[in-house]
């Protein structure tokens, strides 16, 4: 064993009530570091996780409709007009399979479906109700909204004149699985559709509106043949929506929207979490080497005329700083290693114990290695800054001063 | 005539930064291979600044200091430490052996500090010359459970594990009882005898610089007398 190593060590053991305590605030602020970082982590990934389980990170749309003067002004003719905003129809997406193939081939893109939706009526007996017609073609679609595995009644089967719906629009009519369902399009066409299943997202607005059926039965109720009025795309990185719908935009001349865009409250929610988050952590993470650095600097004020003799007898001043450092880092390395350990304990017994009724855990928990990693090497490299000061002041004693004085 | 180990010459050494305070006034001073001395004086006469510039663990104001043959004038600090560490050992009043180790790692310091390997050659010596001080059966001990006499002689062990050219011992039996004082006396005087290593002893106790074989008296930061005694028998 190295020499600096060998006396850091034995100062660390030999100093056995000062090493536990600061063990000991290490690893707290470590655990604290921890739980915090798994607690704000899985809340947001279940908050993020429930929002895009039900809808596409980017949608590709046909942009507004612009109103169009009928006369312009000119420098010989002025002109008072009144513009008034056009009326929104629905449109295919021009040429919609190049702009799907392009969206596919755009970096970060995971997935792809083009479909068609519109409002539409729902009406069985006495009762009406509003809808979100979906024409989809089931494979794309799945892809983006895994519908079949939220469909609790029947199953996903959307072909011929089969459809699956909402499972609070199925209450507010009143149809179960194998009912027959009256829509009208907002084309005015109508037909009348099967029920072969009924699906919860947990998003009550889409499970109070959406019917969603096969693509060529939509296009025919729209009286859309072979057009599409969206494209819906997952991405790999969800935070990367934004960029990547906007780099679409300019490629393909139509209206992109991410769900960032769609879900701005929730991204500031999550945002003001990060920064809390983090400011506790700063503060914990400073108590943490304020800790080190005191508990090291009172073990060079102690052993000032140890240093002495070791400076007297031989030992570099390098070699002094040194044992110092080592000290600092083994505290942050032994401290961040139960911190994390005590740290994931804490975490899995809050997440046990708040549970809703359901079973499932109130306050997920996201413990992941890359956690545990990041609490060590930062536990670790804060025990080595905090350890800098003590150990440059060891390697400065005057060895004759610090004999006489010691 | 033997080489010379370490010289002096007109070395000075000033404390403060307004008001100069002299504590060593131009010396000059050799000390020969194999020479046992001792360096006497009365409190606040130099010798521990003296002493200090001897075991370069200060720089004089002005003069050299040349040890080993080398000029440690222009030495930068990790030159200087790497020089003490090959040619001088150290035996202090207060032992001052680190707690935390062991008998025989204490000795083992001087040479693992330097190199940062503890080879086993180098423990095999340090136990060697821990028999020789008759401390066979304390090697694994810490310096608290060793008796004062123990210690020092463990530092004295400490001083010698790498045969240095001189050992600078200040005040070595001014903390032990008569008995344990002889000992660590008389354990010095051998390995100067048989090693040939230059001993400079610094001491109140006129009778331990009666024994030396030279004796050089400081007063006022100068060296006002430098004697040879008569040979002893040893």
């Amino acid at each position: 064993m190295s020499f600096e190593w060998f006396v850091a060590l034995r100062y660390l053991r030999d100093a056995k009530g000062q090493s536990a305590l600061i063990l000991a605030a290490v690893s707290i602020g470590v655990s604290v570091v921890v739980f915090l970082s798994a607690l704000i982590s899985g809340l947001q990934v279940s908050l993020i996780d429930k929002t895009l389980g039900s809808q596409a990170h980017i949608t590709l749309r046909v942009p507004r409709e612009a109103p169009r003067a009928l006369v312009e002004p000119t420098s010989q003719l002025a002109v008072a007009r009144n513009i008034q905003i056009s009326a929104q129809r629905l449109r295919s997406i021009d040429q919609w399979p190049i702009a799907l193939a392009e969206a596919e081939r755009m970096p970060g893109v995971s997935a792809a479906s083009a479909s068609v939706m519109g409002p539409g009526f729902a009406v069985r007996g006495e009762a009406k109700a509003p809808i979100v017609v979906l024409g989809v073609d089931p494979a794309r679609f799945l892809s983006i909204v895994d519908v079949s595995k939220k469909t609790n009644a029947g199953r996903f089967d959307v072909a011929g004149g089969n459809v699956v719906v909402g499972g609070v629009l199925a209450l507010d009519l009143g149809v179960v699985v194998g009912d027959k369902l009256r829509i009208t399009t907002s084309e005015g066409i109508a037909d009348t559709v099967a029920i072969a299943g009924i699906f919860r997202l947990g998003n009550r607005a889409l499970d109070q509106t959406w019917l969603i059926m096969s693509l060529r039965y939509a296009q025919s109720l729209f009286a859309l043949p072979g057009g599409v009025t969206t494209i819906e795309l997952k991405v790999r990185d969800v935070f990367e929506a934004e960029r990547i719908g906007s780099a679409l935009q300019d490629r393909t001349g139509l209206k992109a929207e991410s769900w960032m865009a769609k879900n701005a409250e929730l991204l500031a929610g999550l945002s003001a979490q990060n920064s809390s988050k983090w400011l506790i952590q700063f503060f914990v993470v400073l108590a943490v080497a304020l800790g080190i650095a005191s508990v090291l600097i009172v073990s060079v004020v102690q052993k000032s005329r140890e240093i002495g003799i070791l400076r007297a007898v031989g030992t570099s001043p390098r070699r002094v700083q040194n044992v110092f450092l080592i000290q600092g880092g083994v505290l942050g390395l032994c401290g961040s290693l139960l911190g994390s350990l005590l740290g994931a304990l804490l975490a899995k017994l809050f997440e046990n114990l708040a549970r809703d009724p359901s079973g499932a855990a109130r306050f997920p928990i996201e413990l992941g290695p890359w956690l545990f990693l990041a609490a060590s090497a930062l536990a670790t490299g804060v025990g080595l800054l905090s350890a800098v000061i003590p150990a440059r002041r060891a390697a400065r004693l005057d060895p004759a001063l610090a004999i006489r004085n010691g | 005539m033997a080489d010379p180990v370490l010289s002096l010459i007109g070395a000075v050494k000033e404390y403060g930064e307004r008001v100069k305070t002299r504590a060593l006034a131009g010396v000059d001073l050799t000390l020969l291979r194999g020479e046992f001395v001792a360096l006497i004086g009365p409190s606040g006469s130099g010798k521990s600044t003296l002493h200090n510039l001897i075991g370069l663990l200060d720089r004089p104001s002005a003069g050299r200091v040349i040890l080993g043959g080398t000029n440690t004038t222009n030495l930068d600090e990790r030159a200087l430490t790497a020089l003490r560490a090959r040619m001088l050992g150290f035996v202090f009043q207060f032992h001052h052996l680190l707690p935390a180790f062991s008998a025989v790692e204490n000795v083992m310091l001087p040479e693992w500090g330097d190199t940062g390997r503890a080879s086993k050659e180098l423990r095999a010596r340090a136990e060697d010359i821990l028999r020789a001080v008759g401390l066979a059966d304390r090697m694994s001990y810490r310096s608290t459970e060793l008796s004062g006499g123990q210690q020092q002689r463990v530092a004295v062990a400490r001083a010698l594990v790498r045969r240095p050219a001189l050992v600078l011992a200040d005040e070595p039996t001014g903390n032990l009882d008569t008995v344990s004082a002889k000992d660590v006396f008389d354990l010095m005087r051998r390995f100067n005898r048989e090693s040939g290593t230059t001993f400079l002893i610094v001491t109140h106790d006129n009778r331990i610089a009666a024994q030396c074989d030279r004796v050089i008296e400081v007063v006022d930061g100068r060296v006002v007398s430098d004697r040879l005694n008569e040979p002893q028998l040893g």
